[in-house]
C-alpha cells in the first residue's frame, strides 16, 4: 500500500485545521449554509434524510489493516457502529455530527485517510481495479497512476470548480474491473508496440439521467504524458462544458454535443500547448511513488498445498470455486469477502466484522485489505495454504457467503432509508432478493448475473450497466421500480434495455424471478452466460415472460 | 467591498465606469465591449485602463492588449463558477500578462489559494473578515501538489530536495 | 439556486415544514413558537399556502439553527396529532425500514 511521507501528513493536517475553521465559521453563522455547502461537499459531507453523511476515499481501493481499524474506531465512535462500502472505493457513514466531524476526520488523517474530493465537483476519489497489482498479467500496477492523478488533481488550483463532478478510473487488465467505461475519464494502461508504457484514454461515459459509454480519445499517451493529456481534457471541460443545466453538465454531453472527434480535436490542440511542461511525469516521480508501494515479500509456495487438498468441507470446496482468484504469484491468491449476506444491506460492514478482518489481513495479507465498486472487500495475498483456516474464520464474521458474482451479489445504492435524492427504496428490494435466491445450488446454476438497484436516477446503483438493472421511480406517491436488462460494466460495457412498465415494490422479486426463469428456460447452453443469452435473443421474450401474467 | 493586494487591504485607485458614462482622467476600469470597441483611443488616453473581462469569452482576444492593460478583472459570478481560474492561468501563463489579476464577484476566503495559485494578485473580496483574514489564509497549505505559474515548489519538488540533501 | 421561497407554494392538506438541525443533522420540525422540535407533535399544522410560506419563510430565515427547510404533507390522526403524509416523512421520522447492521 502506498505510505504517506511527512508531506503527505502535513497536507492532510492542514486540510483538517481548515474545515475545523470551516465548520467553527458555520456553526457561529459567519458562513450560510449556501457558502458551507459547496466547502462541505468538498469534504466528503452531504445532508441526508436523518443526518449527515460523510463520505471517506479509500484511493485505488487499498487498505492497510491500520486504516481499516482506524475506519472501524471512527463507526464506533462518531457513527452508530457501521459503515457503508460504496461503488466507487469510498466509504459512508450515515448518522455523523457535523460538529463532531473534524475531530473524526482528524483521527483519520493519522493513518493516511482523508474525504477530500469525495463528492462537489471536482476530480474525485480515483478509482482502479481492485486486484491492481496481485492480478496475472497486468502492464503495470495501475495504482502508481492512480496515485500520480490523485496527487495532481489534489486541490487542483484550477479544476475545484468544474461544471460538475469529475470521475477517473484506471485498470491494466483486459477484463476491466474498474469500470472505467462509464468513468468521465476511464484510463487502460498498455504497451505500444514498441514496448512503451502507455494509457488508452476514453472520456464522457457516464450514467444517471443520460448514460453513455466512454469514448475512445487517444489510443495511445505515454505514460509520461498522461498528467498533461488530463490537464488538458479538464481544461477543456472548465471553459466549455455547460454550466447552465445541471443535468447537461457532465462532460459526457459536451462530448456527446461536440462529438468525440471534435472533442478529441479540442483536447490535442490544448494538450500541444502544455505537453513539453512542468507536467512531465518524470521518472524520479514515478520512481518515488512507486517505493512508497510496498510489496510484500512473497514465498516460494506450492501451487497445490496439502492443506487445499485435505479440506474436503463442500461448503469450503463450494467457497473457494467461487470467491477465490488466481495470484500473480504461485501458491497465493486473490480472496474476496462477500458484503452481501442473505437479508443484509450490500456494502454494509460492522465495526466488529471490520476490527476482524483487519486481524485476518495482518494474520494472512500482508496486512492489506482492497475495496472494489461491487461493494465487496477483499484480501490480495492469502497463501493457498492458510485459504482453509482463513475461510472459518471469514465465515464466523459473516463474510463468506459463496455468491461474488452471482444473482445474490447484488450492488445497491442507499435508496430512500437514507438517501435525500432517493423516489425509492433499494436496500429492501435487494434483501428479498438475496432471500429469493438463497439456495447456493439454484445461484450457481444461473450463474455470473449482476443485479444493480438504484434508488433514483442518479444511479450510484449502476443499474444501466447491470446484467439486470433496478431503478426506483415514484408515481403518485408510491414507489415504483423500472427493470433493465443486458447492460454490463466490463470491457463490453453497454447500457441495458427498459423491458416495459415500472413494477410495484411487492412485485419487483416476483419480476426477476420470472426473468432468471425465462433465462434458465431459453438458454441455448447450461455455461451460456444470462447476458449473453439477452444479447442474443434481445429483451423480447423476457418481457413476454414477465408482462404475459400482469 | 475590500480590496486586497499584497495581503493588505488597499484603496481601490480605479474608478468603475458604466458603458455609456463619458471616461473621467485618471485609471479606470471599464467592460469588455467597451474596451473592445475602441481599444486604440482609450488606450492612448491619459491614465491606466482595466478591463471587466466575463468568464465566457476567450482570454485569447486580449492578447493585442495585454501589454497596454494596468489591470484584468475577471469575474467569479458564484462561488461554484470556476471558469475563471482557467483564465487566469492563460492570461499568466501562456499569454504573459504581467499586470495586476483581479478577482472581482463572489470572492470568498476559501478561494483564495486556489485563486493566488492560479495567479491573481488583487481579490476584490466580499466580506470584511475575509479581507482581514487573507494573510493567514493564503499560508494555510504548506504542500501544494501541482506545478502552475506560481513557481511554488511542488510536494515532489520538495521530495527531491530532500532526497538531495540525504544523498549529500 | 431559487430558495424555496421563490417557489410556488401550493398544498394538498393539513402540512409542517422540516429540516435538518444544523449541528448534528436531527429531523426537526417548526413549531408554532418559532422554534424547532424533534417531535413531530409539536409541530405547527398550517392548512393554507398563505400560511404555509409564512411558516417556510420564517423557518428558513433561521439559516443557523436549520438546513434545507421545506414544506412536508402530514396527515392529522384520530387524537388530532400530525402523522407524516408520504413514505419519505415516515423514513425521515421513523427511521430506516431496514435493521441496522448493529444493535443501536
Ligand atoms: S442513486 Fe439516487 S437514491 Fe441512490 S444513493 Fe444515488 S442519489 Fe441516492
Amino acid at each position: 500500500m502506498y505510505a504517506y511521507d511527512e508531506i503527505d501528513r502535513a497536507f492532510l493536517s492542514e486540510r483538517v485545521s481548515e474545515f475545523r475553521d470551516q465548520v467553527a465559521r458555520r456553526l457561529s453563522g459567519e458562513l450560510t449554509e449556501d457558502e458551507f455547502k459547496s466547502l462541505r461537499l468538498m469534504n466528503g459531507v452531504y445532508l441526508q434524510l436523518h443526518a449527515y453523511m460523510f463520505r471517506v476515499a479509500i484511493p485505488y481501493g487499498t487498505l492497510s489493516s491500520a486504516q481499516l481499524r482506524r475506519l472501524a474506531a471512527v463507526a464506533r465512535k462518531y457513527d452508530r457502529g457501521y459503515g457503508h462500502f460504496t461503488t466507487r472505493q469510498n466509504i459512508q457513514y450515515n448518522w455523523i455530527k457535523l460538529a463532531e466531524l473534524p475531530d473524526a476526520m482528524e483521527e483519520l488523517a493519522e493513518v493516511g485517510i482523508h474525504a477530500i474530493q469525495t463528492s462537489g465537483n471536482c476530480v474525485r476519489n480515483i478509482t482502479a481495479d481492485q486486484w491492481s497489482g496481485v492480478t496475472p498479467g497486468e502492464v503495470d500496477d495501475p495504482r502508481i497512476w492512480a496515485e500520480v492523478l490523485r496527487q495532481y488533481t489534489t486541490l487542483h488550483p484550477e479544476f475545484s470548480f468544474l461544471p460538475r463532478k469529475f470521475k477517473i478510473a484506471i485498470t491494466a487488465s483486459d477484463h476491466d474491473r474498474a469500470a472505467i467505461k462509464i468513468h468521465d475519464i476511464g484510463l487502460k494502461l498498455k504497451r505500444n508496440d514498441e514496448g512503451r508504457l502507455g494509457f488508452e484514454v476514453l472520456v464522457g461515459g457516464g450514467l444517471g439521467r443520460t448514460p453513455f459509454i466512454g469514448k475512445t480519445v487517444n489510443a495511445f499517451v505515454p505514460a509520461r504524458d498522461i498528467v498533461s493529456y488530463v490537464e488538458a481534457v479538464l481544461r477543456v471541460y472548465n471553459q466549455c462544458g455547460r454550466r447552465d443545466n445541471i443535468y447537461k453538465a457532465r462532460i459526457k454531453i459536451l462530448v456527446h454535443e461536440l462529438g468525440a472527434e471534435a472533442f478529441a480535436r479540442d483536447v490535442e490542440a490544448e494538450w500541444a500547448q502544455i505537453r513539453d511542461s512542468a507536467l512531465v511525469v518524470d521518472d524520479d516521480m514515478v520512481a518515488d511513488i512507486r517505493s512508497r508501494f510496498s510489496y510484500p515479500d512473497y514465498q516460494e509456495l506450492p501451487e497445490t498445498p496439502g492443506e487445499l487438498v485435505r479440506e474436503t468441507d463442500p461448503h469450503f470446496r463450494t467457497w473457494l470455486h467461487n470467491s477465490v482468484a488466481p495470484h500473480k504469484e504461485p501458491g497465493y491468491a486473490i480472496v474476496t469477502l462477500s458484503l452481501k449476506p442473505v437479508g443484509g444491506a450490500p456494502g454494509d460492514a460492522t465495526a466488529e466484522q471490520m476490527d476482524a478482518i483487519a486481524d485476518l489481513a495482518d494474520r494472512y495479507s500482508f496486512g492489506e485489505i482492497r475495496v472494489g465498486h461491487e461493494q465487496n472487500l477483499a484480501l490480495p495475498n492469502v497463501a493457498k495454504r492458510d485459504l482453509p483456516a482463513l475461510w472459518r474464520a471469514l465465515d464466523r464474521i459473516g463474510v463468506a457467503t459463496p455468491n461474488v458474482n452471482l444473482v445474490s451479489d447484488i450492488i445497491a445504492c442507499p435508496g430512500l432509508d437514507y438517501c435525500s435524492l432517493a423516489n425509492a427504496r433499494s436496500i429492501p428490494v435487494a434483501q428479498e432478493l438475496t432471500r429469493r435466491f438463497a439456495d447456493h445450488d439454484l445461484a450457481a446454476m444461473i450463474g455470473r448475473l449482476h443485479i444493480n438497484i438504484s434508488g433514483c436516477i442518479n444511479a450510484c446503483g449502476h443499474h444501466h450497466v447491470g446484467h439486470i438493472g433496478i431503478l426506483g421511480v415514484e408515481k403518485n406517491g408510491e414507489e415504483f421500480y423500472q427493470i433493465t436488462i443486458g447492460g454490463r460494466a466490463d470491457e463490453g460495457a453497454v447500457v441495458g434495455t427498459l423491458i416495459g412498465p415500472a413494477v410495484r415494490f411487492t412485485e419487483v422479486a416476483d419480476v426477476i424471478e420470472d426473468i432468471v426463469e425465462a433465462y434458465l428456460a431459453l438458454r441455448a447452453r447450461p455455461d451460456e452466460l444470462f447476458i449473453d443469452a439477452v444479447a442474443r435473443l434481445g429483451v423480447q421474450p423476457f418481457k413476454e415472460r414477465v408482462y404475459a401474467t400482469r | 467591498m475590500p480590496l486586497v493586494k499584497a495581503n493588505v487591504i488597499v484603496s481601490d485607485d480605479f474608478v468603475q465606469v458604466a458603458d455609456d458614462a463619458p471616461l473621467p482622467d485618471g485609471a479606470i476600469l471599464i467592460s469588455a465591449t467597451r474596451l473592445l470597441a475602441d481599444a486604440e483611443t482609450i488606450l492612448r488616453r491619459n491614465g491606466n485602463t482595466g478591463v471587466v473581462w466575463p468568464n465566457n469569452r476567450s482570454v485569447a482576444e486580449l492578447v493585442p492588449y495585454l501589454g497596454r492593460l494596468a489591470v484584468i478583472a475577471l469575474v467569479f459570478p458564484t462561488f461554484r463558477d470556476g471558469r475563471a481560474y482557467t483564465q487566469a492561468r492563460l492570461l499568466r501563463e501562456r499569454y504573459g500578462f504581467e499586470g495586476e489579476l483581479r478577482a472581482t464577484g463572489q470572492v470568498l476566503r476559501d478561494q483564495f489559494v486556489f485563486m493566488l495559485r492560479s495567479g491573481f494578485d488583487a481579490f476584490d473580496v466580499k466580506k470584511d473578515s475575509d479581507a482581514e483574514a487573507f494573510c493567514q489564509v493564503a499560508r494555510r497549505y504548506s504542500v501544494v501538489y501541482q506545478p502552475t505559474g506560481d513557481g511554488r515548489a511542488t510536494a515532489h519538488d520538495s521530495r527531491r530536495a530532500l532526497q538531495d540533501e540525504d544523498a549529500r | 439556486m431559487t430558495s424555496p421561497l421563490q417557489q410556488k407554494i401550493k398544498i394538498t392538506g393539513p402540512s409542517i415544514v422540516t429540516a435538518n438541525r444544523t449541528s448534528d443533522g436531527a429531523v426537526i420540525y417548526r413549531t408554532a413558537q418559532q422554534g424547532w422540535s424533534v417531535d413531530l407533535a409539536k409541530a405547527a399544522v398550517v392548512r393554507t399556502a398563505d400560511a404555509a410560506r409564512a411558516l417556510l419563510a420564517e423557518a428558513v430565515a433561521d439559516d443557523l439553527g436549520a438546513v434545507g427547510a421545506y414544506i412536508a404533507p402530514v396527515s392529522i390522526a384520530d387524537d388530532g396529532a400530525p402523522t407524516p403524509g408520504n413514505l419519505r416523512e415516515r423514513i425521515r421520522r421513523n427511521g430506516v425500514t431496514i435493521d441496522l447492521p448493529v444493535c443501536a
